[in-house]
């Protein structure tokens, strides 16, 4: 088979930038360049510009604008989260609870925070990759400072109980953090609802650009910044203002906010068919995540036998663009801790794939995915000496 | 993802010499599953000592598989002792380079078929072959792997008290609290959070 269309279904990585946001985004790299916070009528324009962007932001997760600090990514706003919260409350304690399959932008501070002398503890996961709130609420002590947990798992697709976790925390004196890079955008956020503290979220999941994210922070919760020497963003976050990436993530947030039922129906439906037709098609597969409480357009699954880079290497060269958390494709070279907290043994996580679908995506799409994957499926397999033992156990009967 | 070279994609799309030779004179097995790759050498060798046919199976991604496909082409009509000389740097020579973080991981080729070299020479002395000693099952590997692995690339098993993991050759040490095996360089135990 040899590419007759483009797929993209990595939109987990980046999704492509919404030609209305980039519109949006246009006048500030040439027209409007000033820095918002100089003096006069051009440092005016941009300034506004970032606070109608923070407008839009505040709105599509129901948090006052004021609340809202903008960054340059998704990683950012955790690290701030994470290390920033941990610093600015380390008189409270200096523990702190979080997820085993929490991203390494979570992970990553949370080991360096343990060098310098924090305690972390890691919850485990079900096979589905919930965290249990009672558990949450069970590892809480006086001198708990921070809870975060993802809203939404980027790998398995998998949505938390955020609600019931955050009333596990309420109370406790801990402040609660979720990153919900992968959800905002996608999926309905209420944080007054949800009752939760601070939240991660980037413009690159929701056809914004890269390069811009943004942190809520609920009033009155301190934090430390990373980056200092300025005055910009109530001193949270110092650095001249990435206006135009700034103004497209807000207008894409605007965008989400009132396309989201029609971008998710039109998302699910294609997921629905995705996962029906894999488990139809592929025989020795595992789709994995929760089968219903998952992000619209997230279909996961382990290819036992075979290994996922090499998947990604057969379908890219029919067109088609997918991830992998196996060890080969990270680099780590270690296959994801994600399906390992979930319990997946690392030979079967070896074989992951991951497809993400988008707004641009279509029923077409779907149906070459499921036409290309069997093959190269079936001609790994071929040459691998793990299917080769399979058979002889089936055929042994053992 | 790792760029390949062209030499490296044309072996990982058309890998030649896929497949086992029964009654094989030789076969040795490199790599573990856990670890990402894994690889099955078959060599049948003439009388003259050169090896007539060469056959593999590779569990692994992209650079496993061209790597394979590259050393059974060089092997093939080689004598046993012009064979012994295929190494791991040779291979990526031949392949046009190998990502680096290929390097090790993937890059075992040369090793599965010197362990295939080893058994037809163990066979001729009339030793009992290794390979036939131990049968390797996939639930032993994960099994071994939740007992003991390499931090760094999730390698489990028969490397226990090794100073390295032999797949991903990074340098490895015990943690002095909880006596799980962690990488050299480690400041904190990333299993009990003991500082070293």
């Amino acid at each position: 088979m040899s590419a007759t269309r483009e797929v993209y279904l990595d939109n987990a990585s980046a999704t492509p930038l919404d030609p209305r946001v980039f519109e949006a985004m246009l006048p500030y790299f040439q027209e409007s360049f000033g820095n918002p916070v100089s003096f006069g009528d051009r440092g005016n324009k941009a300034s506004d510009a970032i606070e109608e962007a923070r407008a839009q932001v505040g709105s599509l997760i129901n948090a006052p604008e004021r609340e809202i600090t903008f960054t340059s990514c998704g990683t950012e706003s955790n690290n701030l989260a994470i290390k920033g919260l941990a610093a600015a409350r380390r008189g409270k304690g200096k523990h702190i609870i979080i997820s085993s399959i929490e991203h390494f932008s979570v992970l990553h501070p949370a080991h360096t925070l343990e060098r310098l002398g924090f305690e972390i503890t890691y919850l485990p996961v079900d096979e589905y990759g919930f965290v249990d709130p009672d558990q949450v609420k069970q590892n809480i002590r006086a001198d708990t400072t921070l809870v975060s947990v993802m809203y939404a798992n980027n790998e398995v697709g998998t949505i938390e109980p955020i609600k019931e976790i955050a009333a596990a925390v309420k109370g406790s004196g801990a402040v609660f953090h979720t990153d919900a890079v992968a959800a905002a955008g996608v999926m309905p956020i209420d944080v007054q609802e949800l009752g939760i503290d601070c939240l991660s979220l980037a413009s690159s999941q929701f056809y914004g650009p890269t390069g811009a994210g943004a942190l809520w922070l609920r009033k009155g919760i301190q934090v430390m910044p990373l980056l200092e020497g300025g005055v910009q963003e109530s001193d949270r976050r110092s650095g001249t203002h990435n206006v135009p990436g700034i103004v497209g993530l807000g207008k894409a947030a605007e965008l989400a906010k009132q396309e989201m039922p029609a971008r998710s129906k039109h998302i699910s439906a294609l997921r629905d068919k995705l996962m029906a037709g894999l488990k139809e098609k592929v025989e020795h597969i595992a789709l994995t995540g929760h089968p219903a409480k998952r992000l619209p357009g997230s279909v996961s699954l382990c290819v036992n036998f075979i290994e996922g880079e090499a998947m990604l290497a057969f379908l890219e060269n029919v067109g088609v663009a997918a991830a992998s958390g196996s060890a080969c494709t990270s680099k780590m070279l270690k296959s994801s801790h994600v399906l390992n907290a979930m319990g997946y043994p690392p030979e079967i996580a070896q074989g992951s794939l991951l497809f993400t679908i988008g707004v641009r995506n279509t029923e077409e799409d779907i149906k070459y995915v499921l036409e290309a994957l069997p093959p190269i499926v079936a001609r790994l397999r071929q040459i691998s000496p793990l299917y080769d033992k399979f058979l002889k156990s089936r055929k042994e009967g053992k | 993802m790792a760029a390949y070279s062209e030499k490296v994609m044309e072996h990982f799309m058309n890998p030649r010499n896929v497949g086992e030779i029964e009654n094989a004179d030789g076969i040795g097995e490199e790599g573990n599953p856990v670890c990402g790759d894994m690889m099955t050498f078959y060599i049948k060798v003439d009388k003259n000592e050169r090896l007539s046919d060469v056959k593999f199976k590779t569990f692994g991604c992209g650079a496993a598989i061209a790597v394979s496909s590259m050393v059974s082409e060089m092997a093939k009509g080689k004598t046993v002792a012009e064979a012994k000389k295929i190494t791991p740097d040779s291979v990526a020579k031949e392949l046009g380079g190998l990502p680096k973080q290929k390097m090790h991981c993937s890059n075992l080729g040369a090793q599965a078929l010197n362990k295939a070299i080893a058994d037809y020479e163990a066979r001729k002395r009339g030793e009992v072959p290794a390979h036939e000693q131990k049968s390797v099952t996939v639930d032993d590997e994960a099994e071994a792997a939740a007992g003991c692995s390499c931090p760094s690339c999730n390698h489990g098993g028969e490397e226990e008290g090794a100073p390295y993991c032999k797949p991903c050759q990074v340098v490895l040490r015990t943690c002095p609290n909880c006596k799980k095996i962690i990488t050299q360089d480690a400041k904190t135990c990333p299993d009990c959070g003991a500082k070293l």
